[in-house]
């Protein structure tokens, strides 16, 4: 009853991305906040399947766009570890809070 | 409550608590454990909603590309990554309550909606492959080439000289 019914999935995909965005609002180092963004889009990947399992004539799109989500994640990913790596050679810390170069 | 049930609510908790754990401790070590611990869970609910070739896809690229790649990172940039640093009460209070009110907001907005169930359709890897390939080719395309940017631009970047 509770494994099949839509709400449930909705449940928990609301839980991980709030979890996502207090990851973010918390935490000053960037290894950590990039951790949170991929909790938050975990949570759009798991709405998207169970949408796609409940309420979708195509069963396939979900799952197409789903696939998308994941290799832009990977591209973000490899991007961003390879700017926090530089920001680690320039500066030494990955305390966001240090990175105010471009600060008024 | 069915076998199926408790399973069910085992994964879930598994999901959150490592959710919790990813962004709660003060170590990112445990943080990146937290979020494989997370993930795992994803991919298991990705079976509860017969997505087994995403549940694959997200153990094979999430776990373990993802993952390692922060693991990485955080190894190359110790030890200010393991860092403790103090959390203030005020910048904590402000995470909460964003969060809270987030996700209440949410749970509002799923509660209200109707969802139309429709349960007929075509679910197996054969359709993902023919949509992929058919209907969706030029997004597949240039998903391609934003993975071909990304790995050219992580190179730039990463051998990029110093300048000073």
């Amino acid at each position: 009853m509770i494994a099949s019914s839509l709400q449930s999935y909705f449940v928990i995909s609301s839980a991980l991305f709030a979890l996502g965005i207090f990851g973010l609002l918390l935490r000053r180092n960037l290894i950590a906040m990039l951790i949170a963004l991929e909790l938050v889009l975990n949570s759009a990947s798991l709405n998207f399947v169970a949408i796609n399992k409940f309420c979708l004539p195509d069963k396939s799109l979900g799952q197409v766009f789903v696939i998308f989500i994941i290799a832009l994640a990977a591209a973000e990913v490899c991007i961003g570890l390879s700017l926090i790596l530089w920001l680690y050679r320039k500066k030494e810390t990955i305390n966001i809070e240090e990175a105010k170069e471009l600060k008024g | 409550m069915t076998v199926a049930d408790i399973v069910f609510c085992a994964i879930a908790a598994m999901t959150l608590v490592g959710a919790f754990l990813a962004v709660w401790l003060k170590n990112v070590f445990y943080n990146a454990l937290g979020l494989i611990l997370s993930l795992f869970g994803v991919a298991a609910l990705f079976i509860f909603l017969d997505a087994e070739f995403l549940a694959v896809v997200e153990v094979i690229i999430y776990i373990g590309a993802i993952s390692i790649a922060i693991l990485f990172a955080i190894m190359l940039s110790r030890p200010w990554a393991t860092q403790h640093t103090h959390r203030e009460p005020a910048k904590l209070s402000r995470a909460l309550i964003s969060a809270a009110l987030l996700f209440a907001g949410l749970l509002g907005l799923v509660r209200r909606t109707a969802w139309p169930q429709v349960s007929s359709g075509d679910l197996s890897i054969q359709a993902i492959g023919k949509s992929l390939l058919g209907t969706y080719a030029l997004p597949f395309e240039a998903v391609s080439i934003v993975l071909l940017v990304a790995i050219i631009g992580a190179l730039v970047i990463s051998s990029a000289k110093e300048s000073s």
